[in-house]
């Protein structure tokens, strides 16, 4: 429903404007004069200070892959996070582990696993999806590169960014 | 070859060597460091900091890591210089080549030229510094900012495009209407000095104390505290005015950026964009040497003593040029960050709001002030 | 005033009058009309008539053209364009011109002053801006503010004309 706002009725101070300005320019000055006097709190000097020891638990950085501790990719080339990516940044080569090997009863690890960081949206999906617990969004959160190539994140690169975590279950332990 | 001799090859040299000195060593510079004050003033009135951190980057020539110098910024207008100049030159296809390539350069040209006629210092060297000491000083002042609208209205005719169009054409009414009121409000003070030359505005104000600060002087009259109100009154008219026509905010209707996405200058880029830029910085500076050479006695600093033509010859005279000439352009410098300071407080008028403070407001009040000069010049002696 | 300056400001005021009339597209024809007015001012300003000159451009380039500019644009006159030269109004705008050209040149011949070049001025005693300033409000003060009143009558006239409320 239309309905008539009143305008408020000025005085003949309000009407002049310029007292009304001059109060303006005194309060952008008090913000300047703060700020010279290095009274107002600034926001962190980036490349000089960082986030980085203030950074919360929950924080989601770059996703990146982890080893078990005994070594082995924790990877089971299920695909589920490269179907549940969002930007669809994931791509997955599934392997299979050699009859072999010690851990030969996990069957598949990827072959290549890629994401491409230039389309990652740091959702945390992969993370949620993974029924093996081997993506795990860290807490890099500068990921440069020159060119789109770059970007892109290959096995060896999430995995020396991921590290280690151990097990707390061992389904996929050597038989003994 | 007879007419060779003729030539006064001395005025000639001299007024070319005030022009280049004006232009690349004054103007020029100001006008980089005033984009960057306008830059880091708008950051510090927010709390922010602004560009602080330039530094020269060494890693294009091959070197490991760039050169960080802490200068506070200060290279930051060389960077945006080098990059206007690198930046592709690029002329869309629907626009009006012939004008659209002449608009910047005639939004600069005028307002460098107004420069010629401001004394931004005393004598030096034997020499008046003024380019050009003409008799019609003020008038000359006026009728070359007022072609400077063509620069603005060819911009944004020849893009051939709905915004740039809205901008030129608020912009040349805006122009227009403010003139008149910007004129008038420099009768009174005219008539107080009683010339139009701008050196003789000077003199004048050297010898009986500056309009705006009667007692620089140091001694005040009836007559001038009589003529103090009608002074400030034309010094607040003036300068609101001269905000309109150099298109700043709160007046920067031309390009206001949340209507027009940039205004006039929407389709163009690179160096004929920074013509541009240029030009509307050199006309505030042109505006600000204005006030100052009327209202705030120009080089003129109390407790110093005048060079003549002969003194400033010698070692100490021309010391003493320089100095006027650095008092000039600090009185400038401090006008320039109140052009900024203002910017960042006040928010955009509406076009008719515009439209009604000129016309409605200003014009009557300047015109009223002329009646109050005459009345308190004529019997207050 | 230099002859060399005088001949190059004339050639170009000229060069430009004609590139009035010859331009078809009418936003060049206001551009080349400021540009001889500029041109115009030079000229007066050389023969140290300052006032004369910088009016020349406050009021002509720098008010009145530019309104004439604004409304060509405006209009976007683009039949103005597409129109070619007729040859009959070629023929008889030269003859025109050719017989105006005529004329002065005969009316300077036949008059003695015409033949001897100008007598170099005096040295001014006053500046222009006051000598003008003098001579209309002491010689011509009647008529000055004649025009005064004349000019207000028009304006308000103006005003109520185009304020008129579309029935």
């Amino acid at each position: 429903m239309a309905y008539t706002v009143r305008r408020p009725n000025l005085t003949f101070w309000e009407k002049l404007y310029l007292p009304n300005i001059v109060a303006g320019l005194a309060i952008t000055f008090k913000h300047l004069r703060k700020m010279l006097a290095g009274e107002t709190k600034i926001v962190m000097q980036y490349p000089e200070e960082k986030w980085d020891a203030h950074l919360p638990e929950y924080y989601r950085g770059a996703p990146t892959l982890v080893m078990d501790e005994h070594g082995r990719e924790k990877c089971v080339s299920c695909q589920l996070c490269e179907f549940i990516c969002p930007p669809r940044a994931i791509r997955i080569t599934p392997g299979s582990v050699p009859n072999d090997s010690q851990f030969a009863k996990a069957e598949k690890a990827p072959e290549a696993f890629d994401i491409d960081m230039a389309r990652c949206i740091y959702c945390g999906l992969c993370e949620e999806v993974c029924p093996e617990q081997a993506i795990f969004l860290r807490k890099d959160y500068a990921v440069t590169g020159e060119s789109r190539a770059d970007m892109v994140h290959h096995k060896t690169k999430l995995y020396e960014l991921g590290g280690t975590m151990p097990d707390l279950v061992h389904k996929w332990n050597p038989e003994k | 070859m007879d007419f060779l001799n003729d030539i006064p090859w001395l005025l000639i040299l001299s007024s070319v060597a005030k022009t280049l000195f004006l232009i690349f060593l004054v103007v020029l510079p100001l006008v980089s460091y005033t984009v960057y004050a306008e830059r880091r003033v708008s950051a510090l009135i927010q709390d922010r900091l602004g560009p602080n951190r330039t530094g020269f980057p060494t890693s294009l020539l091959g070197f490991k890591t760039d050169l960080q110098l802490y200068l506070g910024g200060l290279g930051q207008p060389v960077a945006d210089a080098v990059k206007f100049l690198l930046k592709e030159e690029f002329t869309p296809g629907h626009v009006n080549k012939v004008y659209f390539w002449m608009a910047p350069v005639l939004a600069m040209v005028p307002a460098l030229s107004t420069l010629a006629v401001l004394p931004f210092g005393n004598y030096m060297f034997g020499q008046k510094m003024v380019v050009a000491d003409v008799n019609v000083g003020i008038l000359y002042v006026f009728a070359i900012a007022s072609v400077g609208v063509y620069g603005i209205v060819l911009a944004g005719w020849s893009s051939n495009s709905k915004y740039p169009f809205l901008g030129g054409i608020r912009s040349t009414s805006q122009m227009i209407s403010y003139e008149l009121s910007l004129g008038l409000s420099a009768v009174p003070v005219l008539m107080i000095i009683g010339d139009l030359n701008l050196s003789e505005a000077i003199r004048y104000q050297v010898e009986n104390g500056w309009l705006l600060l009667p007692f620089t002087d140091g001694k005040l009259t009836l007559r001038e505290i009589l003529l103090w109100f009608p002074v400030f009154i034309s010094f607040v008219v003036f300068t609101i005015s001269m905000f309109a026509e150099t298109n700043r905010l709160p007046f920067d209707l031309p390009e206001s950026e949340t209507e027009l996405v940039a205004g006039y200058h929407t389709e163009y880029s690179s160096m004929k964009f920074a013509l541009f830029f240029l030009g509307e910085y050199a006309a505030m500076i042109a505006g600000s040497s204005l006030i100052v050479v009327l209202f705030l006695g120009g080089w003129h600093l109390p407790f110093l003593p005048i060079n003549t033509s002969e003194t400033s010859l010698t070692l100490a005279g021309s010391l003493l040029g320089l100095i006027h000439i650095t008092v000039f352009f600090a009185k400038v410098v401090v006008l320039l960050l109140c052009f900024i300071w203002v910017r960042w407080t006040l928010p955009r008028f509406r076009f008719d709001q515009l439209m009604k403070l000129g016309w409605l407001y200003l014009f009557e009040i300047a015109l009223v002030n002329i009646f109050i000069t005459a009345a308190v010049i004529a019997f207050v002696k | 005033m230099s002859p060399i300056l005088f001949w190059i400001f004339t050639a170009l005021m000229l060069a430009f009058g004609i590139s009035v009339v010859l331009n078809r597209d009418p936003v060049a024809s206001a551009l080349s009309l400021v540009a001889s007015f500029l041109c115009l001012s030079a000229l007066f300003v050389g023969l140290d008539a300052f006032f004369i000159g910088v009016i020349q451009i406050l009021v002509y380039a720098g008010a009145v053209m530019v309104l004439f500019l604004f409304i060509i644009m405006l209009l976007d006159l683009k039949a103005e364009k597409r129109r070619h030269f007729n040859r009959l109004t070629l023929v008889g705008g030269g003859a025109v011109a050719a017989g105006f050209v005529f004329e002065l040149l005969h009316v300077l011949n036949s008059f003695s002053m015409g033949k001897n070049p100008f007598p170099p001025l005096g040295v001014a005693r006053l500046d222009d801006v006051r000598q003008v300033g003098i001579t209309l409000f002491t010689q011509f003060n009647l008529p000055f503010q004649t025009v005064g009143v004349l000019v207000l009558v028009a304006s308000v006239g103006v005003i109520v004309l185009s304020r008129r409320e579309l029935k």
